[in-house]
């Protein structure tokens, strides 16, 4: 666990798209703004509650800023994990291994597709909270997760990435 | 050598891709490039052949119950086409009338070919992916087009090259 202590999350509704602020480019965040502390918070506690999500930024809940969450532990693709986390202004600063893998989203419920993502990466960002800069380093479904939640911050779904006409995929329900 | 373009399009169930290739093959056709697919329920499969003749292979596909069929003679492949660089172009946003013209007029105003395309329409969400061959240095002007036609429509466009590791 990298997060600091943060307050009790409240449950947010998740938006879908075609909305918007999943296509704006998010603000950047000061991480000991109070408001921001909340939504970190908020945003762990809804991928908590939410079946199968091992990710959340701030634009899918509506609010066009650089915050995410990220928590792949116990998924099976899952290699290195730095348990559940939130983070602020993050940028990849080192991305190597490009492996093509497929991904869903909470934001497009009803689609799946095939996505390039480094299997390696290095992100920089400032913790919520203690304002803390870290830099982690990571791989495997962790690294996808981590790309998938930075796009959102850049106002990127994975629909604009995929990698040709066949690779996107009606999703079938599990749940 | 005959070769054939054949279209079935129907209510989808199981075994239909069976039953077309049989009959085909009942006529001796060699089904050479096929594509398959579900689009909202629907059978749709098109299909180049060699071997029989058209009357020949209508008459094969006529037994197939609650499909529509299309058979028609045609020239063998000119070119293989594959001048230009590869691209890709995601479109997606609110549904809404003429999308696909818009975006697909850009392109062909660059001079791309396109060579794939799907689109679904998911709830109110519609998603196009286009795959298609851009002159040399046409992209980054097709990307500005493109940015203007999306803005127009209210939808969100990007243009990437397609990469393609050959191991």
């Amino acid at each position: 666990m990298i997060s600091p202590e943060l307050p009790e999350g409240k449950i947010l509704p998740v938006i879908t798209a075609p909305a918007s602020v999943l296509s704006t480019v998010g603000d950047e965040v000061d991480p000991i703004d109070p408001a921001v502390i909340q939504l970190a918070a908020d945003l762990i506690a809804t991928m908590k509650i939410s079946p199968g999500c091992v990710g959340l930024a701030a634009p899918q809940v509506g609010i066009g800023t650089q915050i995410f969450c990220v928590n792949v532990v116990g998924h099976p693709k899952a290699v290195t994990t730095h348990g559940a986390f939130a983070l602020c202004n993050a940028k990849i600063i080192e991305a190597s291994r490009w492996k093509a893998g497929r991904e869903g989203c909470m934001s497009v419920p009803d689609l799946t597709g095939d996505v390039k993502r480094a299997g390696r990466i290095v992100v920089s960002a400032v913790l919520p909270g203690s304002g803390e800069a870290v830099t982690i380093t990571t791989d495997g479904f962790e690294a996808r997760a981590l790309q998938h939640e930075i796009d959102h911050c850049a106002g990127k779904l994975f629909l604009d990435r995929v990698a040709g006409a066949h690779a996107i995929y009606q999703r079938k329900v599990y749940l | 050598m005959h070769e054939l373009a054949i279209t079935v399009i129907g209510p989808d169930r199981t075994g239909i891709v069976a039953d077309v290739a049989e009959a085909l093959a009942e006529v001796g056709a060699n089904l050479t490039d096929s594509t398959m697919t579900r689009l909202r329920g629907h059978f749709a499969m098109t299909l180049i052949c060699t071997g029989p003749t058209a009357p020949e292979a209508e008459k094969a596909l006529e037994a197939l119950a609650g499909v529509t069929t299309a058979v028609r003679q045609v020239e063998p492949e000119a070119s293989p086409g594959d001048d230009g660089e590869a691209w890709v172009v995601s479109v997606h946003g609110a549904d809404r009338l003429g999308i696909v013209a818009a975006v697909t007029r850009e392109v062909a105003g660059a001079g791309g070919n396109i060579t794939d395309l799907s689109t679904r329409l998911v709830g109110s969400l519609y998603v196009l992916i286009a795959e298609a061959d851009l002159p040399v240095g046409a992209g980054e002007e097709l990307a500005q087009h493109l940015a203007v036609a999306a803005s127009e429509l209210g939808v969100e466009v990007t243009l990437r090259r397609a990469e393609s590791e050959i191991l």
